[in-house]
């Protein structure tokens, strides 16, 4: 289990890389960036997996006493959910400095972007 | 070509490292000592959140959840900057009007999931959710109301102020855990009451509220900022 999404999220981070380093379009490039990051957070995710455990929540199913042996890691969880978040606030960045450079050139392709090429 | 070749050997570099670590990977059969620290029962009855993470994120990673809040308000603030309205009389661009089934669909929607974020952010210690999901549900129910009516007014005033409001009280509330408890965050500045009720768990509800308000508030405010860029082109 946890290797299926181990290695899904690997694969995922490769593809988001492959799409940031290949593709012309800027906002093809953000979208490589998101995938690049949904990649990590899966990886994350997999690491907290222990094998036969369950949500590190208490309720009926896990009682206080038992809930060193049930529930998984709940580190990585929350880790995770602060990538997401950071995650977040770095795709709006980048769209809005899309949005800006649009603006100026009315084009989002890379190559036109040459200013302080030489 | 030779561009290409680097990126070829970068993507196939990354493809051995991977494989070594996934290799190397062997599962986990037991929690290691951190988690079990995290897990054990006394410190379970401590905290007295019943969702794990909720006590990880909120208590004893308190700091990094205020860090992150700090990212997030960064973030607002440049795309607010960047996105700045213009003060030249603003001639609208004419927005195509949105079909009348995106219109009642967004009337019946907008409040449920208004609710749906409000009820996620409230169980954030009891059940999977917290400030940040609830947050973001709430500004997805902004973006519906957006996407109905393109000419919406969003009161960026009021934005501003419940985010001000509930940064601060965060912050306050970190204080108070100083003062009154262990250390910054504590959450045990009110009483715990018992594991899995909704009163429960100290200040961690309080905390989720306010996170939620602010993440709220800023995710809607970048949205906002969005729109009229949009409308003045």
């Amino acid at each position: 289990m946890e290797y299926i999404s181990m290695i899904t999220g690997f694969l995922l981070v490769l593809l988001g890389l492959w799409g940031v380093l290949t593709q012309k379009n800027i906002i093809k490039i953000i979208i490589g960036f998101s995938i690049f990051d949904t990649g990590l957070h899966i990886v994350l995710v997999s690491i907290a997996y222990l094998r036969g455990g369950t949500a590190p929540v208490i309720d009926k199913a896990v009682k206080v006493t038992e809930a060193i042996e049930k529930v998984v890691d709940p580190v990585p969880h929350a880790l995770v959910l602060t990538a997401i978040v950071i995650g977040l606030g770095v795709t709006a960045l980048m769209l809005v400095y899309a949005l800006k450079l649009y603006q100026n050139k009315k084009t989002l392709e890379v190559q036109s972007f040459n200013d302080l090429k030489w | 070509m030779v561009r290409n070749s680097f990126r070829l050997i970068i993507l196939v570099g990354l493809l051995v490292i991977f494989s070594t670590l996934v290799w190397s990977f062997n599962g986990n059969n037991e929690l290691n000592s951190l988690a079990q620290f995290y897990t054990q029962q006394e410190n379970i009855e401590a905290v007295n959140a019943a969702n794990l993470v909720s006590a990880v994120v909120v208590t004893y990673r308190g700091f990094d959840t205020l860090g992150e809040v700090t990212i997030l308000f960064l973030t607002a603030s440049i795309i607010g900057f960047f996105l700045k309205k213009k003060l030249s009389d603003t001639q609208r661009k004419e927005v195509r009007e949105s079909s009348d089934i995106l219109v009642t669909a967004s009337k019946i929607l907008v409040p449920v999931m208004i609710l749906f974020g409000v009820y996620v952010i409230i169980n954030g210690h009891l059940t999977p959710g917290g400030g940040f999901q609830g947050g973001a549900i709430i500004a997805s129910a902004m973006v519906l109301a957006l996407l109905a009516n393109p000419h919406m007014k969003f009161n960026h005033q009021l934005f501003n102020v419940l985010e001000s409001i509930s940064g601060v009280s965060f912050v306050l509330m970190g204080i108070a855990g100083i003062v009154y408890a262990g250390g910054f965050l504590d959450n045990r500045i009110l009483p715990g009451g018992e594991v899995g009720t909704l009163i429960s768990a100290g200040a961690i509800p309080l905390i989720y509220i306010f996170i939620g308000l602010k993440v709220g508030s800023e995710l809607s405010n970048i949205v906002g900022n969005l729109q009229v860029t949009q409308n003045e082109q």
